[in-house]
């Protein structure tokens, strides 16, 4: 049988990557997979995505994704910057960012904030483990409290939380999902790749070989046993129709920038998504807590991102023909005029 | 000299004893009082007179309350590099008058604010006492005010006294303050009020003279950072990410301005051009290697702090083959040193920069009219070359004002380099991103967004065969360092070519770049004039070298490098050029010898002349 196709007339097949390199099991090849699935479903065409990263396990994980895609995997930490300067100099492209928990707490957290701050149109995905992977399993600056290594070294200092630094610093998009979570991880990265923004989404992806201890919150079975999702995460594309079904109260419904819907059905508890001290009081609330929330936290789709601050002409930057970057010799003899 | 046997007290010198065109003149005050325009408006007029003429402000690190001076030179002969004494003194910062008064030359003039009493401390020169507030109070009613325009008094002194030309020092001021008409008429007022009291008060004894000359008809007066803007705007750049720093600032200001008037599509309005002021200088690197990646003409600007900052993204630009300008305005380090002065100090750092094996195309403008062209030249060198290319700039060349000749406009289209697109992937068949098809080292590329099957590849700082896949294997290794290696040598017959200044008698010659040129031309004047020493002077502008550097070492005996730095850094990277590329008399590397000049300050003639003149009387 053929594989299934999506609107635009590509394969599951056609969004793939090279075989991965990272540890069986790894929760970053689950994340790898829900790429694939989003990017399918939502029919992007490949070369207009492009997939950037820093250093790490993580980092390494484009290349296990959408091949047909432009890729770049820069240096540790700074992989913000570069998509800063990509997007700059083509605006016209979709770019997903691909960073660790290393590579975006520790080293990077600086250009974390400010690319928060920019809010520029980046899904940036930190595949979340609490370790160091690839130098063999130090903390990171997301790892527990009072956790302990095999070694027996404890981490002494307080976890960071990705989400409400950059709901604080002015991310437009704010979630935290799953990588075992298929539904929601899937729905969550359709809608980030739909928002116009900057969408900062925190995967916690169990390190199978470093951090999957059954104490460690970022272990798998402390996920599974754990995970508290604050709604349901229904994602409707533009291309599809929506439906009317629910009941007035219950479900928070977000127009996207492309006339995409995140339809976010409440479970629990009561809080507000598109209101950043309510969502910054749900994960304060959530701290010391026994349970992981997941969800999409905050959600701000009306506010321009950094390349509609800067009055860009349309096209891409980087291709616009030379009479259109290089002055005219009229303008060059009225400086050095004035200069005489 | 005749000065020693001068009588400063009694009448202005005879005809012979004059400084005419040829004297430098220095004003001492207090960084932030406003002393900037009227020396501005003072080389403005000596430059509107004909006369070739420079100024260098020599300013602390701060805002306001320090001591600064700022130096004019004008010169007949076109000596506009830095003259170490100082003919005339403008005496108005309390704190340092009176270091400033016993540094001077027997028969230097000095103007001085009356209440600093300075005309008690020598007998050997010439005093001129000057009452700014009494003389500023009667312009300027307003108390608030007369802050602002009290040092044009100044400028009227010496109107009277330097016999400066009255019709262009109002022409300069209006000029200056044109779009403010009111501050205008008051700081004219003030220059009137001071060439009324220098004339009924102050008879000419000094030495010093202007009188009118043709020398700068058609040419223009600008700072380095101007003209560098200027280039970069002219190279079409699109996207700039930029950190402050001193004294690179000011190149991206003037950028910022130049592309806001310039460069707006004139049906919408809208922005053909990116600029982020970015959170530091890593920043600013991975914007500009993210933009040349995508395809962009982009640029930084920064000074030596900032490339110590920089040096991980410009390994990768280099290794990944991703095009990008980085100025370097150099200032005196390390560390934080000396922020505000000026140095040659990162010439082996720039070429070399990164971990592992690296070279940079690195070009050095002499002049400001060479900021400006060397601009031009790195952005089509940069896309051509795939890899950061370094401009060094100083803070001597790009803060201060130069005469240079109209910036020409650029010949021809940019040059972008070997870029495929979709039409030129069905052509060539089969794209391997590392792939070295034309023997020259230079690899195709293609742009993210291209829609063609074979365009895509992975950009990575990790070991990668020819086809930009991860490779750890020694060979794979190997030939893309290899490839890079000849892609390097490629480079040496395109960067811009050293410029061979004198010929000389064949047993000395001199190598110098960047801001030292100006300083080298006056020494190699005083050699032939004082010594009869006639040395050939060639003038690097760019690394990598090319023939025509082993060539000039090779006629001559003894080759003095002049630089601005204590390691004599690019006479390390001439020795390691002569030494790893044989051939040729076996004793060129012995035949360099150093001339160097750290002290923050620009270099001057006489130091180097005394220098070399040192050297060659030992055996």
């Amino acid at each position: 049988m053929p594989d299934r196709l999506n609107h635009i007339g590509l394969a599951p097949a056609d969004y793939r990557g090279s075989k991965t390199t990272l540890c069986a099991g790894c929760g970053h090849n689950a994340i790898s997979e829900r790429i694939i699935d989003a990017c399918f479903e939502l029919g992007l065409q490949p070369h207009r995505v492009v997939k950037l990263s820093g250093i790490g396990c993580s980092s390494k994980s484009p290349a296990y994704f959408l091949s047909r895609s432009f890729g770049f995997n820069s240096v540790h930490g700074r992989m913000p910057s570069v998509a800063t300067g990509a997007l700059l100099a083509n605006r016209t492209l979709r770019a997903i960012g691909v960073s660790g928990d290393g590579d975006t707490a520790s080293i990077g957290i600086g250009q974390f904030i400010h690319l928060m701050r920019r809010n520029l149109p980046l899904v940036y995905i930190v595949e979340d483990n609490g370790v160091y992977g690839l130098t063999k399993g130090q903390f990171s600056a997301t790892a527990d409290e009072g956790q302990k290594l095999k070694s027996g070294v404890v981490n002494q200092l307080p976890a960071l939380d990705l989400c409400a630094m950059a709901i604080e610093s002015g991310a437009t998009f704010v979630a935290r999902s799953f990588s075992g979570d298929k539904r929601q991880l899937t729905q969550v990265l359709k809608a980030a790749l739909s928002h116009q923004g900057v969408a900062m989404l925190d995967i916690i992806s169990p390190c199978v070989t470093f951090n999957d201890q059954p104490e460690s919150t970022k272990s798998y079975q402390y996920v599974k046993q754990h995970e508290s999702p604050v709604h349901d995460v229904d994602f409707i594309p533009y291309f599809n129709d929506i439906t009317v079904d629910y009941e007035p109260g219950a479900v928070t419904d977000v127009r996207l920038h492309d006339g995409s819907h995140l339809r976010l059905r409440k479970l629990d508890r009561d809080y507000d998504p598109t209101d950043r001290r309510s969502a910054l009081g749900l994960l304060s609330n959530a701290h010391g807590g026994e349970e992981v929330l997941t969800g999409v936290f905050y959600l701000a789709p009306e506010k321009p991102d950094f390349l509609a601050g800067l009055n860009l002409v349309p096209e891409p930057l980087a291709t616009l023909p030379d009479d259109r970057v290089r002055p005219p010799q009229s303008v060059l003899e009225r400086i050095n005029a004035s200069l005489a | 000299m005749a000065t020693a046997d001068l009588d400063v007290r009694r009448g202005a010198p005879a005809p012979k004893d004059r400084l005419v065109n040829d004297f430098s003149l220095q004003v001492a005050t207090v960084n932030g009082s406003g002393s900037q325009s009227s020396n501005l408006v003072l080389l403005r007029t000596i430059f509107q007179m004909g006369i070739p003429v420079s100024g260098k402000n020599l300013f602390p690190s701060n805002i306001a309350g320090l001591p600064t001076w700022y130096t004019i030179r004008a010169n007949k002969n076109h000596y506009v590099g830095r003259k170490k004494e100082v003919d005339f003194l403008v005496a108005l910062n309390a704190e340092t008058a009176r270091d400033d008064v016993a540094a001077l030359e027997p028969g230097a003039a000095v103007l001085y604010d009356e209440p600093l009493r300075l005309d008690a401390l020598r007998s050997d020169l010439v005093f001129y006492a000057v009452p700014f507030d009494r003389l500023v109070a009667a312009v300027c009613p307003e108390a608030k005010l007369r802050k602002l325009v009290r040092n044009m008094i100044y400028d009227g002194v010496l109107a009277h006294l330097l016999h400066l030309d009255l019709a262009q020092l109002e022409n300069a001021l209006r000029r200056h303050f044109r779009k403010k008409p009111k501050a205008a008429d008051l700081n004219w007022a003030a220059v009137q009020a001071g060439y009324e009291y220098a004339s009924q008060h102050l008879p000419k004894r000094d030495r010093c003279w202007l009188e009118p000359m043709q020398e700068n008809a058609g040419k223009i007066i600008i700072e380095g950072n101007a003209a560098a803007a200027l280039g970069c705007l002219f190279a079409g750049v699109t996207v700039v990410g930029w950190y402050p720093i001193t004294p690179s600032s000011s190149l991206c200001e003037y950028l910022i301005s130049y592309l806001r008037a310039y460069r707006l599509d004139p049906a919408t309005g809208q922005a053909t051009y990116a600029v982020v002021q970015a959170e530091d200088e890593l920043a600013s690197a991975g914007i500009v290697l993210g933009a040349g990646w995508m395809g962009a003409r982009s640029m930084t600007s920064t000074s030596g702090p900032g490339i110590s900052l920089m040096s991980e993204f410009i390994g990768l630009g280099y290794y990944a083959e991703i095009p990008g300008v980085f100025f370097d305005v150099q200032r005196v380090g390390p560390s934080t040193g000396m922020p505000t002065r000026t140095a040659q100090g990162d010439v082996a750092f720039a070429a070399t920069l990164g971990h592992g094996d690296a070279r940079h195309i690195v070009l050095l403008p002499g002049t400001a009219g060479e900021c400006y062209t060397l601009a031009l030249a790195a952005f089509d060198l940069a896309e051509e070359f795939q890899t950061p290319v370094f401009v060094l700039s100083d803070l001597d060349l790009a803060m201060n004002h130069w005469i240079a000749d109209p910036l020409p406009y650029p010949n021809g289209p940019l040059r972008r380099g070997k870029v495929l697109d979709a039409a030129g992937l069905e052509r060539i068949g089969e794209f391997a991103r590392y792939r070295d098809v034309d023997g020259d080292g230079i690899p195709y590329r293609t742009l993210p967004g291209t829609d063609h099957p074979a365009a895509p590849y992975f950009t990575r700082g990790s070991g990668h065969n020819d086809r930009a896949l991860y490779s750890e294997k020694p060979q794979e290794y190997v030939a893309n360092m290899d490839r890079l290696g000849r892609k390097f040598d490629t480079a040496r017959a395109r960067v811009p070519a050293p410029v061979l200044e004198r010929d000389g008698a064949g047993e000395v010659g001199v190598i110098a770049f960047g801001s030292s040129h100006f300083a080298t031309l006056e020494s190699l004047d005083q050699l032939a004039r004082q010594s009869g020493l006639h040395a050939a002077y060639l003038r690097l502008r760019a690394f990598p070298f090319n023939q025509q550097l082993r060539d000039f070492v090779a006629r001559h005996r003894r080759v003095y490098v002049v630089e601005q730095n204590r390691d004599a850094q690019m006479l390390d990277l001439i020795r390691l050029e002569l030494a790893a590329n044989p051939g040729g008399p076996a004793d060129l590397v012995s035949r360099l010898r150093s001339v160097r000049h750290y002290d923050g300050l620009p270099v001057d003639a006489r130091s180097l002349s005394d220098e070399i003149l040192r050297q060659e009387a030992q055996p």
